[in-house]
């Protein structure tokens, strides 16, 4: 998944690569399932469709989270951009795109999405080959572009809810569904599987840089929605949940305000009024 | 972008304002030659070798020729609208103008280099939606959404949608906890919007 460039995020992968078998992967499909199953809106419970139980606990973690980016992740991003020259951060990142397009292929599949499978097969075989193990990006040139998916994406494709807004500590802005959906991507990459031990490690440590390099590059975007809005909170939940609900193609023409016909904004805020 | 290109979106543009406009007025053909306009004009001021200041005055023109600044600033206000006199509206709407300029034209920064194309138009409900593609260095080329109507007399834009992340939901949750935190003051939120950036 791509880091859009007007989106808070401190968002971190520490996870570990672990291997793992057949059972824990399914148990962990049960817990997905069964925590993105747990919260779903009353009717007119979700104002701007914003369904958010947790806030307390929420913003509790934004503001760790906040903590956490100014003292940690923001400097060693403006250092990271800094000091790496840009060509060889792009490489950089790249490499961890590459390296992470067999887990979105999974992804591919299990959504039914043949060709969107098959296209970034092409592109993962390309740019590998081409773009020396994926350091560079020539299928991007001829635009082969990544088709992205990820285990949240499949729950929604499978037709799970969106579950209730969470904000994760270190990983950022989620939802039930999402968050159990990375879960679940710990293990849908076949590469974190196949590779021997030093080199799984990586990937990993790109992806590292890559955030970085993200953070660093639209670094006043970021701090102004963390630093500089009255709420950052409500700021940071707002634009995640447009925006994944965009990315996952849920943006009918419904959600288009029409500000003439409605100038106060009033339509979500009293459902029983029509 | 050429100086030709650009000649002749303008002089659209002038036969466009001159186009009396009734409620069912405009095309989505008009409302593609509005945007074309409109990102004509940024994309000048992205190549433009000026100083931050000197964008944000740009992106203010843009925005004050372009957009619907009082729909905009009435919607972001919310509810709250509904309380305030005139002269509020009056004094909200040109203090808004000012910091979303700011904001907004702040961002330019990270545009150097990049480019916006305008893709189709198509009707929904009554206004238009005017897709366009950015292209930022680097980075996998994203979707920029322009709604626009002519029911403010002109055509206007009246919202951005920048990756499915839109621009009267974020302002009127921002300008909300403004207000909440100045307990609903609006002469102090006019106040403190003219400071900010």
């Amino acid at each position: 998944m791509r880091s859009p460039a007007f989106f808070p995020q401190a968002d971190f992968s520490f996870h570990r690569a672990r291997k793992t078998g057949t059972a824990r992967f399914v148990l962990s499909v049960c817990l997905a399932l069964g925590l993105s199953a747990c919260s779903v809106p009353g009717p007119g419970g979700a104002p701007d469709g914003i369904h958010d139980p947790y806030e307390q606990t929420n913003r509790k973690n934004h503001e760790l989270n906040r903590a956490l980016d100014r003292g940690l992740v923001r400097p060693a991003s403006k250092g990271y951009v800094t000091i790496v020259p840009d060509p060889v951060a792009e490489s950089v990142s790249n490499f961890a795109a590459n390296l992470s397009l067999p887990g979105t292929v999974v992804n591919n599949l299990l959504q039914g999405d043949l060709g969107g499978a098959l296209q970034n097969t092409y592109r993962f075989a390309f740019n590998t080959v081409f773009g020396i193990g994926g350091l560079g990006d020539p299928a991007s040139e001829l635009g082969i572009a990544e088709v992205e998916a990820d285990f949240g994406g499949t729950l929604h494709v499978w037709g799970v809810p969106e579950g209730a807004y969470v904000e994760l500590p270190v990983l950022g802005p989620s939802t039930e569904r999402d968050a159990a959906g990375r879960v679940v991507d710990l293990f849908t990459n076949p590469l974190t599987h196949a590779l021997p031990k030093p080199e799984k490690y990586y990937g990993r440590a790109a992806s590292v840089a890559s955030k970085l390099r993200s953070r660093g590059r639209f670094s006043d975007t970021v701090d102004s929605v963390l630093y500089e809005s009255a709420d950052s909170y409500s700021q940071s939940r707002l634009i995640y949940l447009q925006n994944r609900r965009f990315e996952l193609g849920g943006g009918d023409d419904d959600t288009y305000i029409d500000p003439y016909d409605d100038p106060y904004g009033e339509l979500y805020d009293d459902p029983y009024s029509e | 972008m050429t100086r030709r290109n650009l000649l002749g979106g303008l002089m659209s543009g002038v036969a466009l304002a001159a186009i009396p406009s009734g409620a069912w007025a405009l095309s989505a053909d008009g409302a593609k030659r509005l945007v074309d306009l409109i990102v004509a004009d940024i994309n000048k001021v992205i190549e433009a070798p000026t100083s931050e200041a000197a964008k944000i005055a740009e992106f203010e023109k843009i925005f004050v020729r372009y957009a619907d600044v009082p729909t905009i600033a009435r919607y972001a206000l919310g509810v709250d609208a509904r309380r305030a006199s005139a002269a509020q509206i009056n004094g909200f709407t040109r203090a808004f103008q000012v910091y979303v300029s700011r904001k907004y034209g702040r961002r330019f920064r990270e545009f150097i280099g990049g480019r916006i194309e305008v893709q189709e138009a198509r009707a929904v409900k009554n206004f238009h939606e005017v897709k366009t593609i950015a292209h930022l260095r680097g980075e996998a080329p994203f979707e920029v959404a322009f709604l626009v109507s002519d029911r403010s007399g002109r055509p206007k834009f009246f919202n951005i949608f920048i990756e499915g992340v839109n621009m009267l939901l974020t302002e009127r949750t921002e300008i909300g906890s403004m207000l909440d935190r100045r307990r609903g003051d609006i002469d102090a939120l006019i106040q403190d919007l003219q400071n900010i950036g």
